[in-house]
């Protein structure tokens, strides 16, 4: 297998070691490095988001050097490199189709056996002469160690959760901390996995939004533009504000909302939501076509919102897909339900009463 | 501020203390300390934390920890109820083997969403 090749932004020469040359990279991030991650964070080519696997030199490293284990999603390299900056390291970059750590070990893409390969395939056994790899903890469900040792020889030495720990687990002689070891959810990292979530929806959400808003002005009594920018564009302000509801503030309060799943918060959040644009437009509620228009929306942004937020598991660090399973058999029928009964009283507010 | 839970008495991890050697990998690789060390062998500490990630399982030497591994993510059980290869969710739906050793294959799919 041929080495990565020099010519990727990142790489600042090369080495050569006893298998040929290595690329050296730079721990300093670019500006285009640091635009790639948001770029990444709101989906804009994010399945592409790759970088060449194989082996890389960090600094000036040695048969004594340690070498760290990462995936080939650009992001994950990044977090690495600027990690380690200022020290001697080599980094082994496994091909996980440019996913991160975590997911390609669930998928087993970063596996036992694409380590093993590429301990071969880069000659490691030539390059250093201890027998130690030093992986990130969370991929931990793709690799089994005890195998990696008795497959390639080399011990499995799992590193801390975040990049960030890393010089301090360098530094205490490869040992984290329990803290190192707890994979946490606070508000900065739900707060990092909104866009693209988002984005997502939109895409759909924007196709749906004008035929509210068409739908408004046919049934309006006085009217196409009366009805539309009545019944229409309040349409659009309660689907806009069901996405957000969902998508953005149910992931940002996550922990303040009730209940243990994630459905049930986001129609918490969703039922808030309703009260509030319902407040904001009391007039509404002093006739029948107008209550019911407002109970319409009282089960279609909760519907929404529950929905967006049951979508937020697979970002969640800590949901079991058993308890997702046993959340869905409740959630997605009432979602369902509250959704058309919703459609069924706004259709029947505009073009009945 | 604490810890967040999911739903509780849903978790399919277990541990036969028979088999397990108290190496204490599995408390290593757990990103949410569901496990601790009692008397040489491991046992489960918190039962409801556990998120089923499988690492536990994967690294056990003796298959003394066992777990229905898979991704909590409901896009991809949808996406496989649908019968669709993950198109919102770039995690697995789920991989029906009792996750015991390394080298297993799972389903792999090009998704364009949540991790």
């Amino acid at each position: 297998m041929s080495p990565p090749s020099l010519d990727q932004p990142f790489v600042v020469g090369s080495i050569q070691a006893k298998t040929g040359t290595v690329p050296r990279i730079s721990s300093t991030l670019s500006g285009a490095d640091y635009r790639g991650t948001i770029k990444a964070r709101w989906g804009v080519g994010r399945m592409r988001y790759t970088i060449e696997p194989g082996l890389y030199a960090l600094g000036n490293p040695d048969e004594h050097t340690p070498i760290l284990v990462t995936a080939n999603y650009k992001m994950s390299f990044d977090r690495l490199r600027e990690a380690l900056s200022g020290r001697d390291a080599w980094i082994l970059v496994l091909d996980t189709n440019g996913i991160n750590v975590w997911c390609a070990a669930g998928k087993g893409t970063f596996g036992t056996e694409e380590l093993v390969r590429r301990i071969e395939s880069n000659g490691l056994v030539q390059i250093v002469s201890h027998r130690e790899l030093i992986l990130p903890q969370l991929s931990g469900p793709g690799i089994a160690a005890h195998l990696v040792k008795k497959l390639s020889g080399f011990k499995v030495i799992y590193g801390p959760i975040n990049a960030t720990d890393l010089p301090a687990f360098l530094d205490a002689g490869l040992k984290a901390t329990p803290e190192m070891r707890l994979k946490t959810f606070d508000i900065r990292e739900r707060t990092v996995l909104i866009p693209v979530e988002l984005v997502s929806t939109l895409k759909w959400v924007l196709i749906i939004l004008p035929l509210f808003f068409f739908v408004g002005g046919l049934g309006g009594q006085t009217g196409f533009w009366s009805g539309a920018l009545d019944y229409g564009l309040f349409a659009i302000i309660a689907l806009l504000s069901a996405v957000i509801a969902g998508a953005v503030l149910t992931p940002i309060l996550l922990p303040w909302l009730p209940g243990r799943a994630f459905s049930l918060k986001g129609m918490a959040m969703g039922l808030i939501t309703a009260i509030i644009l319902t407040a904001l437009r009391p007039e509404n509620l002093n006739n029948w076509q107008g209550r019911i228009e407002t109970l319409a929306w009282f089960l279609l942004i909760p519907a929404i919102a529950a929905y967006l937020a049951m979508n937020f598991t697979g970002a969640s660090t800590y949901t079991s897909l058993s308890g997702v399973k046993k959340e869905m058999k409740w959630a997605v029928p009432v979602e369902i339900a509250a959704g058309a009964a919703g459609l069924f009283l706004w259709f029947g507010s505009l073009f009945v009463i | 501020m604490g810890r967040m839970i999911y739903l509780s008495d849903v978790v399919t991890l277990n541990l036969d203390r028979e088999k397990c050697v108290g190496c204490g990998i599995c408390l290593v690789v757990c990103p949410h300390e569901v496990l601790s060390m009692n008397n040489g062998h491991a046992r489960i500490e918190d039962r409801d934390l556990c998120m089923e990630c499988g690492a536990c399982a994967q690294n056990c030497p003796t298959e003394a920890v066992t777990v229905q591994a898979g991704v909590g993510c409901a896009a991809a059980v949808i996406n496989s109820v649908l019968g669709r290869d993950a198109s919102s969710c770039c995690c697995v739906i789920e991989s029906d083997t009792n996750v015991r050793s390394g080298v297993e294959k799972l389903k792999v799919s090009k998704g364009t969403g949540c991790c």
